[in-house]
């Protein structure tokens, strides 16, 4: 099964200012899209945009070929978005917080796997610490396990690399990549440069 | 002012043709239900949040027995002139406590980025609502209708209406927290929708305190007290038939803005 994400004429405004217009848009498997913008050029409204959590915009959404609105399930269980906000509750541990995320995907899975998911994310031995108590970068972390814990084929990653050190930032390169060889496909936007591959395509806002 | 797009900067044609072969390894998925676990889930975490956070669950408690402490001494310990005002202030009091503890209902997960998550679930969000919502009562209602009885000793209420105000306040304060949950997604996005909240929600809070105060008062003339719990039950019935789905609409309407 092949995926495509597909926006028609899309246009977004905010406080009478066009952020963009008229954007035509095409994500396929194998594919790393990067938005590249300046602060304020509306990368992350696009973001909320393509996956589903902003409705007020101009413009059309399909999702493999059929309108966002009657697709918005199928396209929702293969989603996984991570945005500016880590979404990690600080009164929970780690662990917690991934059985959660994982039981909202409908799968209740075992504890194995989620150790798995913080040891690649570099959290062994962090499991039961309350995330209050982690760095920002390692908060981050936790919620980078999720693209290891519950596999989706669309990642919309909004600033995945805020915060992370720099070898979490080539790690998490490296696996951007990894999922764009194995089919899947990523939309990103980063400050930070990503290296040349030919998977990665970049779209310019602003 | 339209956006420039250089698509494909550069991009290969060739990937098509290495990833094809590979596409498999990222299946699809089809949705496949587990609404259950997902609520479950929701409510345990919530409930373990709660619970870890003691003072926020205190709260309203506490301020319902200081405001039920304090009438006695301001107004005067005649227990004849108190058992008329009993049933109303311990129902006001009550109210207001269930009212104050509202606002951090969808606090906390808007700030942190979970309710965005929430919404992404791919689960029906009224669900997922309800059973936020359920933890809010379980933690909130359910201890001030359990504890107002013992306020009622200090108010000098007469017996027999004891078992009626616990159980009135179970059934109303199940439909506040349904109701004030509507008001409390409108305002998550609000830096200050406290106020807001309260003035959205008060109006719709009447008629729960209407009869269920007038339960308590019908307990202690000896009258009937079925007609009035009936009424709070279909009101609660009535509640949760529609708040989840505007609970959700609501929280769609915030996260927008």
């Amino acid at each position: 099964m092949s995926l495509c994400l597909q926006a028609r004429q899309l246009a977004c405004e905010r406080d009478d200012r066009w952020l963009f217009q008229g954007l035509d848009l095409e994500v396929r498997n194998g594919e790393i899209v990067r938005i590249e913008g300046p602060n304020g050029s509306g990368k992350t409204s696009l973001l909320k945009i393509l996956s589903g959590q902003l409705s007020d915009y101009q413009g059309e959404l399909f999702w493999n070929g059929a309108a966002m609105n009657e697709a918005r399930e199928h396209f929702l269980a293969n989603l996984l978005y991570l945005g500016h906000a880590p979404g990690i509750k600080s009164g929970l541990s780690p662990l917690e917080n991934l059985a959660w995320y994982q039981a909202l995907s409908g799968e209740s899975g075992n504890e194995d796997q989620r150790l798995e998911a913080l040891e690649q994310v570099g959290l062994a031995g962090f499991e039961d610490v309350p995330a209050g108590q982690l760095s920002a970068g390692q908060q981050r972390r936790v919620a980078l396990a999720r693209l290891t814990l519950t596999p989706r084929a669309l990642w919309v990653l909004d600033e995945p690399f805020t915060a992370i050190d720099r070898h979490g930032v080539v790690d998490l390169e490296r696996q951007l990549v990894a999922h764009a060889q194995a089919g899947g496909c990523v939309l990103v936007t980063t400050h930070h440069e990503l290296t040349a591959s030919p998977l990665l395509r970049r779209i310019s806002l602003g | 002012m339209h956006s420039s797009l250089h698509g494909a900067s550069n991009s290969g044609s060739s990937q098509s043709s290495e990833t094809a072969q590979q596409v498999s390894a990222v299946p699809l998925r089809e949705h496949n239900g587990g609404l259950m676990t997902a609520v479950k889930a929701t409510l345990v975490r919530d409930l373990t949040l709660l619970l870890r956070r003691r003072g926020e669950v205190l709260n309203p408690l506490v301020f319902f027995a200081l405001v039920i402490t304090l009438f006695p001494i301001a107004i005067s310990p005649d227990p004849e002139l108190l058992a008329v005002i009993a049933p109303g202030l311990l129902w006001v009091a009550a109210l207001l406590a269930a009212l104050l503890s509202l606002d951090s209902l969808f606090r906390s997960d808007y700030d942190d980025g979970s309710l965005e998550q929430l919404l992404l679930a791919p689960q029906p969000l009224a669900a997922l609502s309800l059973a936020k919502v359920a933890v809010h009562w379980l933690l909130t209602g359910l201890p001030l209708a359990l504890m107002a009885p013992i306020l009622g000793i200090m108010l000098a209420l007469p017996a027999g209406s004891y078992a009626v105000l616990a159980l009135s306040l179970a059934l109303g304060t199940a439909s506040l927290s349904l109701i004030g949950a509507i008001g409390a997604a409108l305002t998550v996005g609000l830096a200050r929708g406290g106020v807001l909240l309260s003035l959205l929600v008060l109006p719709l809070y009447i008629p729960v305190l209407i009869f269920g105060a007038g339960a308590v008062q019908a307990a202690i003339f000896g009258e009937g007290v079925s007609a009035h719990l009936a009424i709070l039950g279909a009101l609660l019935a009535a509640s949760l038939m529609l708040a989840p789905w505007a609970i959700a609409a609501s929280l769609r309407i915030s996260i927008n803005g």
